[in-house]
């Protein structure tokens, strides 16, 4: 497997720095390897946030943030359209022949720089993220599970199962315990446990949907395919 | 806080069962001071700084040291530690940064007072315009004040050297401290997994009396460096007793290479010895190193790395034997000025070889990418640079 060197871009409270735990969380239920380096300005909502994973079957040494990626997603499109970002223009650094994913309805790359992501081989998705998030799970907030559905859903490099793993330590944690003393405390936590139940089903549901996208579309990549 | 059973030095350091976990770089060093038998730790929570001091803070509470304080300032904790050591307890510190620069006048009168103290030093930028990234300037400081100076590469190396650095600083033959650095933030702040020995086996404590010097104020001959100062005799005398007493402090630091040797493996590391081309670094810039190695390779380049664990003593002669028939030489170095470049050329005789960089400075990270552009440029490998900076 090749190595992965991933940089997401998004907004203050758009779960960035969650889902990239999760991406790592899944690469280590899988029993592969994962390093995860998170920037942030001053924390605020909508303010730019970045994070950056790095992605393989192999052990990684390298520290630091990911200057030179060979993955880039963008979680909001205000990412591109107003500059809400920390690295300028938002391909800067890309290596040739990567992947880049945006969570867009609609083309917002402008011609001068779609001509620079085509001399660099660049296999661009837009992908309506946020769109898909409200249809399923009737949040935003389950975006950032749409992104990482569907970088999963492409490269293929864990299974379902360790990404629904990694999702459920993150929603359930792993101390969750299901019986208290009383009767009452019983039904409290029963009734959080639901809750969070049904908000992992919707986030697993919104993943699912990504992959289907990505197969859908023909975008899995060629390697995942042939092993 | 668990029981802790004394166990043999080279038990705990060579045998020893280890178990893994996943912690970061500030608490795999209060980790190893968990296990070290410490006596004391004094601190002063400088800005920038890591977790380690807050975290032995918390050793402290949980009963594994004896006293643990809040010093006034840098000067003042250096200065502790040193009173500490000499009244016979095992001592331990750690800064960073302006921190460390701040303590620097006491730091550099350690050695020569014969003071086997540990000092974690976890580096942050120190020159103005401030910053609180890891430039890892600060480590030059260190070099020429007699301290024996290690550079950890990751959180795994942070718990061996610390470790090993309680031992090898009270050995008869070195008995001077020992710097254990590393760069703040990517090695501190972040996560790695590091094989440890059990909670519950610690070090023999410091046997003050094993020591080449009294361990009460060094009131014996040739020199109560203390409370009779050679300057107070006469020019002569404080000529010659400090030209004797710091060509020991020096043979002293080169004595403790048999135990780097033995404790740590040896002062480097060597990836591919046949190597071509060599990558030379130290701490993380290693761990960068490591991946243009893993670069190169895909690329059918034949490039090796040197890690060099040990910055004082430096190990000239083990250098020069690795690079003897290198072609190139590339030293990447996460400061302005390239201690560690300097260090290489004046040990090689052919040192026109040695490329200086890539350097960032002010705690950038240091892409694997810039290392391979020195790789291709030492090679005459001409790349089309498609990329967009």
């Amino acid at each position: 497997m090749k190595r992965y060197n991933i940089r997401i871009a998004g907004v203050g409270g758009q779960g960035v720095v969650t889902s990239a735990h999760i991406l790592g969380n899944a690469m280590s239920a899988a029993g592969k390897y994962a390093t995860l380096v998170p920037f942030f300005g001053s924390e605020k909502r909508m303010a730019p946030v970045e994070a950056y994973v790095r992605a393989s079957d192999q052990p990684i040494y390298e520290v630091g943030e990911v200057v030179y990626p060979n993955v880039i997603m963008i979680y909001h499109p205000q990412v591109i359209t107003h500059g809400k970002s920390y690295t300028m223009p938002f391909y800067s650094g890309l290596k040739e022949k990567g992947l880049v994913i945006i969570n867009t309805d609609v083309d917002i790359i402008p011609p001068e720089d779609w001509a620079i992501l085509k001399e660099l081989d660049t296999r661009v998705y837009m992908f309506p993220a946020t769109k898909i998030a409200l249809e399923i799970a009737g949040t935003e907030l389950a975006t950032n599970m749409g992104m990482l559905g569907l970088f999963f859903g492409i490269t293929r490099i864990v299974g379902f199962e360790h990404i629904e793993q990694a999702v459920r330590e993150r929603f359930l944690g792993n101390t969750f315990v299901a019986s208290g003393g009383t009767a009452s405390l019983d039904s409290a936590i029963e009734k959080k446990f639901k809750k969070k139940m049904e908000l992992l089903e919707k986030n697993m549901q919104v993943i699912r949907e990504a992959f289907r996208i990505a197969e859908e579309r023909g975008w899995v990549e060629e390697e995942a395919l042939t092993g | 806080m668990p029981e802790q059973k004394v166990v043999d030095a080279d038990y705990l350091l060579l045998e020893a069962p280890r178990e893994r976990k996943f912690i970061t770089g500030a608490q795999a060093m209060a980790e190893a001071v968990k296990r070290a038998n410490v006596d004391v730790a004094i601190a002063y929570p400088i800005t920038p700084q890591s977790e380690v001091m807050h975290l032995v803070g918390d050793i402290w509470a949980q009963g594994y040291l004896k006293d643990y304080y809040r010093a006034e300032e840098e000067y003042g904790a250096m200065s502790a530690i040193a009173g500490a050591v000499r009244g016979g307890a095992r001592a331990f510190s750690a800064t960073s940064g302006p921190g460390l620069l701040r303590g620097l006048e006491a730091i550099a009168s350690w050695p020569g007072h014969r003071i086997p103290a540990v000092l974690g030093v976890l580096t942050r930028v120190v020159n103005a315009p401030l910053s609180i990234q890891p430039d890892n300037v600060e480590i030059a400081y260190l070099l020429h004040s007699g301290i024996i100076v290690l550079h950890a590469e990751n959180q795994q190396d942070v718990f061996d050297f610390t470790l090993a650095s309680f031992v090898i600083s009270e050995m008869v033959d070195v008995y001077i401290p020992i710097a254990v650095c590393t760069e703040g933030f990517f090695v501190t702040h972040a996560k790695g997994y590091v094989n440890m020995t059990p909670e519950d086996m610690k070090l023999p404590p410091r046997d003050p009396y094993k020591a080449p010097v009294p361990p009460t104020d060094c009131e014996i001959p040739p020199a109560r460096i203390q409370r009779d100062a050679p300057v107070q005799k006469s020019n002569f005398m404080s000529y010659l007793i400090h030209a004797v007493w710091q060509q020991e402090v020096w043979a002293s630091n080169i004595r403790s290479m048999k135990y780097i040797y033995k404790y740590l493996g040896g002062p480097i590391e060597v990836v591919n010895p046949d190597a071509e081309v060599f990558v030379v670094a130290s701490g993380c810039a290693a761990a960068q190193g490591r991946e243009a190695v893993r670069y190169a390779q895909l690329e059918g380049l034949n490039v090796g790395l040197v890690k060099v664990k040990s910055i004082r003593p430096f190990p000239e002669k083990e250098i020069r034997q690795v690079l003897s028939k290198a072609k190139a030489v590339i030293v990447p170095e996460h400061n302005i000025i390239g201690w560690l470049a300097k260090e290489v050329k004046a040990a090689i005789p052919d040192n026109d070889k040695v490329i200086g960089g890539p350097r960032v400075y002010g705690g950038m990270t240091l892409p694997v990418e810039l290392i391979m552009e020195k790789i291709y440029e030492s090679l005459g490998i001409k790349k089309e640079k498609k990329v967009v900076v």
